[in-house]
């Protein structure tokens, strides 16, 4: 009987634990959700972060989404000439894309630079004092340090994600028309007739989705990083995994919702 | 000795009372009574995981006690909200152990923060300012610096700038020679006298540097298992008869290089 009760009592330990976690990390969402809409505003902050998500991730975008949409290109046009429709490539190309590459790649490979860059450096900021010496200063660390990097991923993962999406498509063209000698009309043409306002729109609903997710999974663990050695790079790994099971998981569910 | 009569209201910046605080079945702090007496140092000694440090960070409001009351200048800290605690704040400066300065900010950015932040003051205002700190504390023409280009004691100067730019009348320093060749020790302990007498500020000092820092203690609160111990003048601490103090003073080398002592929070 009390191994039964010893099990139970181990079982409920480790169910309030999660939901006290998974508290913790809404809570931490809500409060700078919050601090967006209070003032004092920082909109220098907020650019300075939309420059080192968006800006600084731009290169690496460009070079993902020009091979992404190369090798569509390339896989598209053998698949489809097999059944004498290669005049289909590009609608492929930029549905695929649209829908669901552009949004996802563009929001690993953010989450790759810069969202372990975040999480990496609150973690440093959180083990070092810095940021108990904000608090201290009567600064909010959550509003100064949280709440601009929230807001700039929002901003910047739907703007990286329609830049991916058009290298994509000129990358898929590049190597359907140009290098395979495909149709070249009919691969703008397959784009303009088949790809709609809604399939551009729920791309972009993605990202934002993204965006949020990444930021909030990546602020969160580097804010709560442990206070020593390995802390800051647990931290920095957990943040990377997490936000990137987050996106696929999130993708599945906002692409039944969307459909 | 073991806690002083009260000197009447308004002759303490700092006093605590009955000051409780358990992390998880660890009772940290268990019940402490503290004054801090104004324009004097009080250092706060004793062995690792007496509960120092925590005590310091209930001071300096990062952390809530579970019981007991903490008075700021008058003002019991324990029962504020988030307002009023940022109007306490705006009363003290905090040196961190290892200084804390943003590391992605320049010297000057960092003593320049607290202005920039939590004032109205115009540029030339705010640099007059910030240069006026960074030459009390022997650091003019590095504010370009960034912190990784300077030197630990170099930081810890910094840091103490930056603690003092909004002229606090109490000024709280958290092991301010850790991580210091101990030839700088001494220029450190210096510098903190300097500065206290200088802006007559009220100072609270948590160190691990005994016997040295009680050359520059004006009174010494001994620390032992979540409560004050003994307290005095470093004269009436140096000469009380309590075991437990002089096996402190005695084993405090053996104690940190076999590393017996649990980790302090």
């Amino acid at each position: 009987m009390s191994k039964i009760i010893d099990a139970l009592v181990l079982v409920g330990g480790l169910v309030l634990e999660g939901l006290l976690a998974l508290g913790r990390f809404v809570l931490f969402l809500l409060s700078a959700a919050a601090f967006v809409f209070m003032p004092p505003y920082k909109p220098r902050l907020l650019i300075r972060q939309i420059r080192i998500i968006g800006a600084d991730s731009l290169f690496l975008i460009v070079l993902i989404a020009a091979f992404t949409g190369m090798v569509l290109g390339l896989q598209g046009y053998v698949t489809l000439s097999k059944f004498g429709s290669e005049s289909a490539l590009g609608t492929v190309v930029s549905l695929t894309l649209v829908r669901e590459l552009g949004p996802v790649l563009a929001a690993l490979m953010v989450t790759a630079r810069a969202g372990s860059a975040m999480a990496a450096e609150l973690g440093s900021m959180q083990v070092t004092e810095q940021v108990d010496a904000m608090t201290v200063m009567a600064v909010n660390p959550v509003q100064y340090l949280v709440s601009p990097r929230l807001l700039a991923g929002i901003i910047s993962f739907p703007l990286l994600t329609v830049i991916f999406d058009v290298v994509g498509i000129m990358g898929g063209y590049v190597i359907g028309v140009g290098l395979m000698h495909g149709p070249s009309g009919a691969y703008f043409n397959g784009i303009r007739d088949n790809l709609v306002a809604h399939d551009i729109t729920s791309g972009l609903y993605k990202a934002l989705v993204f965006g949020l997710v990444v930021t909030w999974v990546c602020c969160y663990k580097g804010y709560h990083a442990a206070r020593m050695a390995v802390g800051i790079s647990r931290a920095t790994t957990e943040a990377v995994v997490l936000s990137s099971v987050l996106v696929l998981v999130w993708d599945y569910f906002l692409t039944s919702i969307l459909l | 000795m073991n806690s002083t009569p009260s000197n009447g209201a308004g002759a303490n910046a700092i006093e605590v009372r009955d000051l409780r605080r358990r992390f998880d079945s660890q009772q940290v702090l268990n019940g402490v009574k503290l004054d801090c007496p104004r324009k004097l140092i009080t250092t706060i000694v004793g062995p690792s995981g007496c509960g120092k440090t925590v005590l310091l960070k209930h001071l300096n409001l990062l952390l809530r006690p579970d019981s007991g009351t903490i008075l700021i200048d008058g003002i019991d800290v324990t029962r504020l909200g988030l307002r009023g605690l940022d109007e306490v704040r705006e009363k003290f400066g905090m040196l961190f152990q290892a200084g804390a300065l943003f590391d992605s900010m320049s010297v000057f950015d960092n003593v320049a923060f607290p202005l920039v932040e939590k004032t109205r003051l115009s540029l030339s205002e705010i640099a007059a300012k910030v240069h006026e700190k960074l030459s009390a504390v022997g650091l003019e023409g590095m504010g370009h610096k960034f912190p990784s280009e300077i030197s630990g004691g170099m930081q810890k100067r910094a840091a103490l700038a930056r603690a003092l730019v909004r002229e606090p009348e109490i000024l709280m320093l958290d092991e301010p020679t850790t991580g210091l060749d101990p030839t700088r020790v001494g220029s450190i302990h210096a510098l903190i006298r300097r500065t206290q007498q200088r802006f007559g500020l009220s100072a609270i000092m948590v160190s691990h540097d005994v016997p040295e820092v009680f050359e520059v203690s004006d009174r010494v609160a001994f620390m032992h298992e979540g409560k004050i111990r003994l307290y005095g003048t470093v004269a009436e601490v140096m000469a009380a008869d309590d075991e437990v103090f002089k096996r402190f003073l005695a084993g405090r080398a053996a104690e940190e290089e076999t590393g017996l002592a649990a980790g302090g929070r």
